[in-house]
């Protein structure tokens, strides 16, 4: 008996386990793998492509050659005829960076350590203040909103430089000349930040704003719990962006002393030392090229995704 | 102990809880009487009263216990709440009361969360952005040196700008040209580049994204180019050349004024597929595929009239944002050439607007005539964008 169980229970879980599609009378449908292309020849496919790769290389090559120069031995970066790719990889330039730099008046670990300090306040500090700036904006009639934003977008047209001098004056008023707010505190009013964040927000219905409302919850909180999960690509946007520019920033025109400078100013520094630094200069190149790339590579699809927001009426 | 405590937090609650339901009930009645809400209040406060008085008995029992000093600390840690709470209550009532005054003060009140979330943007942005520009249009008409005050020289520093300085009008000219080259080509390539990476797919597009956004990502790989256009043998570039014939001898690219801005414009167009062609790519992946199929059938036979028709009246958007970027960057130059040929580059082949405002304004001091030159810039860029703007709105109209 007990084995006449078991084998009804094994025929069960066989009928059970057998595909839908043998079991129906209905085949399943299968989309087709070929997805047919309207208006596309193949000949121009594979030619528009072939010129595409060839452009990618062209704009690939330089930075190739920094990491392929970073890992250079001293007499390698001198051959004659110049090699591209690296032959005998070495980390001596790398070694050089920490001894070299490390006799000189503030260790370098100091320039990257005030980079990272300055970037990660300004970075986070801008997602804050943007955000919160954005979501009024974008989901109510706020008086003289629009103005304010066309101004944000204004301000996007012309050069950063523009308001260089003034920003000189003011801060020297404020007294923050030779602080690192001086860098911080620009990069809080970004823009081009505000702009994507506020594009991104009007996606948001508006009906769940108003749930949440019913339910109690005032307009800080709405912000905190509801909009700001759902505008996650934006922030990593913001996130990237920001950390691209001030990643790069020397600030050497507000910044003055030597233990407060960033690695941007050092490896100016280094260009200027001559030949003898060569390798030094590609390896602290290789490092700020990397960080940004790593950063994109990460956050890619959610800046895809914001990006698609970004349009101008 | 803990008891007191929650019960104390019970009452803040409820003072908390009465306050908002005083709240709602003034908000439901905006327009009622005053007389009537402040009896609400009246009433609201004597309440308040009455479970404080009530609270303080347990308050010296608890004194009399052993455990004297911990509960007093904590009592009066928990007293001083309870008061901020109250003050907190009252100050809102008082507030609250005085907004009604004036309807804008009322909606001022109404709203205030949503006004105090705008505040910082506005404040940095008012003083980083607008104030700038005001202060540099002010500064633009007098002669300043960060020592005296400003004198107004009127439009002086504009007639020196045009008639006197001869290397403004290089400046000038070395914009325009790497603006005219690198505007429109730069912002073809991103378009063009975009569009092909559209047709791949999707982990090749991934890549290729990659590859064309790393430079404008790696902003400081600039060195790398002095490296290659070094002006000795061993520069890639005339490594290159000597090696197939093309030159005898090195060219010193970098120091010599043929070159420098040609130079420039290629470095320039290396780094101008930023933001705006991630914008494109978005945009182009966004365009709705219905659209295709409808052309189709409608008799569009290849891919280049899919572009003209369809492609480009629906990326508008985006072509609109690529361009304001693009404008921006291609008027920004200046960082490029102070980094590859130094500063002033020679016989000033490379120098552009940018570089004679920091020439100026950080190395001269003369902090009006700059600020002639910044605000110059400012109208030519906005005036530039204005135009571009216009034209692209005409795109499949």
């Amino acid at each position: 008996m007990a084995k006449e169980r078991d084998l009804n229970a094994i025929k069960a879980k066989r009928i059970d386990s057998r595909p839908f599609s043998e079991i129906s009378d209905f085949k399943v449908l299968r989309k087709s793998k070929k997805k047919k292309r309207i208006n596309r020849s193949l000949g121009g496919d594979i030619a528009l492509f072939v010129l595409l790769c060839l452009a990618g290389i062209t704009s690939i090559l330089p930075l190739v050659l920094t990491v392929c120069n970073a890992f250079k031995p001293l007499d390698e970066i001198f051959l004659y005829p110049p090699r591209f790719f690296v032959k005998n990889p070495t980390l001596d330039n790398f070694a050089d960076l920490v001894n070299a730099l490390g006799s000189s008046l503030v260790p370098f670990s100091r320039y990257f350590f005030n980079t990272i300090l300055v970037t990660i306040l300004g970075t986070f500090g801008h997602i804050i203040i943007a955000s919160m700036c954005a979501y009024p904006l974008a989901k109510y009639h706020v008086p003289g909103g629009k103005i304010l934003f066309g101004m944000v977008v204004l301000s996007m047209m012309f050069p950063s430089s523009v308001t260089a001098i003034p920003h000189y004056i003011i801060f020297n008023y404020l007294g923050m000349i030779n602080t690192q707010l001086s860098i911080i505190l620009p990069a809080f009013t970004y823009s081009l930040g505000l702009f994507l964040m506020k594009q991104f927000m009007e996606q948001i219905p508006m009906s769940l704003i108003e749930a949440a409302k019913v339910d109690g919850a005032g307009e800080f909180r709405i912000y905190v719990t509801i909009v700001m999960p759902l505008v996650k690509p934006a922030w990593v946007t913001l996130l990237i962006l920001l950390f691209q520019s001030l990643w790069g920033t020397s600030g050497e025109q507000y910044i003055y002393s030597e233990d407060l400078k960033m690695v941007s100013y050092a490896l100016s520094q280094i260009a200027t030392a001559g030949a003898a630094r060569t390798g030094t200069l590609a390896a602290v190149s290789l490092i700020m090229i990397l960080v940004p790339i790593v950063v994109f590579i990460i956050s890619q699809s959610q800046v895809m995704e914001t990006m698609a927001s970004s349009g101008m009426k | 102990m803990a008891d007191e405590i929650k019960n104390k937090e019970v009452v803040a609650e409820i003072e908390e809880v009465e306050e908002e339901q005083v709240d709602e009930e003034e908000v439901v009645e905006e327009q009622a009487d005053e007389e009537q809400t402040s009896e609400v209040e009246t009433s609201n406060e004597e309440q308040t009263s009455e479970v404080e008085t009530s609270n303080e008995v347990p308050e010296v029992q608890v004194n009399a216990d052993g455990s004297a000093e911990m509960a007093v600390k904590e009592n009066w840690f928990a007293a001083k709440i309870r008061k901020f709470k109250k003050w907190k209550t009252e100050t809102g009532i008082k507030i609250d009361h005085w907004s009604r005054k004036k309807p804008l003060r009322r909606k001022l009140y109404l709203n205030r969360t949503l006004y105090l979330m705008m505040l910082p943007y506005m404040v940095g942005f008012t003083l980083f952005t607008i104030l700038p520009v005001l202060i540099s249009l002010y500064l633009s008409f007098t002669s300043f040196n960060m020592l005296q005050f400003p004198k107004f020289v009127g439009f002086n520093n504009y007639l020196t700008l045009f008639l006197d300085d001869e290397i403004f009008i290089t400046a000038i000219k070395n914009t325009l040209v790497i603006a005219v080259i690198c505007g429109p080509f730069g912002y073809l390539l991103s378009f063009v580049f975009a569009w092909l990476i559209n047709e791949l797919p999707d982990k090749l597009r991934i890549i290729m994204t990659l590859v064309f956004y790393a430079p404008s990502l790696s902003g400081n790989a600039i060195t790398v180019w002095a490296l290659i256009f070094s002006s000795d043998i061993y520069g890639y570039a005339n490594a290159f050349l000597i090696k197939w014939g093309f030159l005898n001898t090195p060219i010193t690219w970098l120091t010599n004024a043929k070159y420098i801005l040609p130079i420039v414009i290629i470095v320039q167009l290396w780094m101008s597929l930023g933001v705006n062609f991630l914008s494109l790519i978005a945009g182009l992946k966004g365009v709705d595929k219905t659209l295709y199929e409808a052309g189709a059938v409608d008799g569009i036979k290849n891919r280049w009239q899919e572009l003209w028709f369809i492609t480009l009246p629906s990326l508008k958007p985006q072509l609109m944002f690529s361009a304001v970027i693009q404008i921006a960057n291609a008027l920004g130059v200046g960082s490029i050439t102070t980094s590859l040929c130094g500063f002033p580059s020679v016989a000033y082949a490379g120098h552009t607007i940018v570089n004679h405002l920091t020439d100026y304004g950080s190395l001269r001091y003369e902090m009006g005539y700059a600020s002639a030159i910044a605000t110059l810039l400012f109208l030519a860029s906005i005036g530039l964008n204005k135009l571009i703007q216009r034209i692209i709105r005409k795109i499949g109209d």
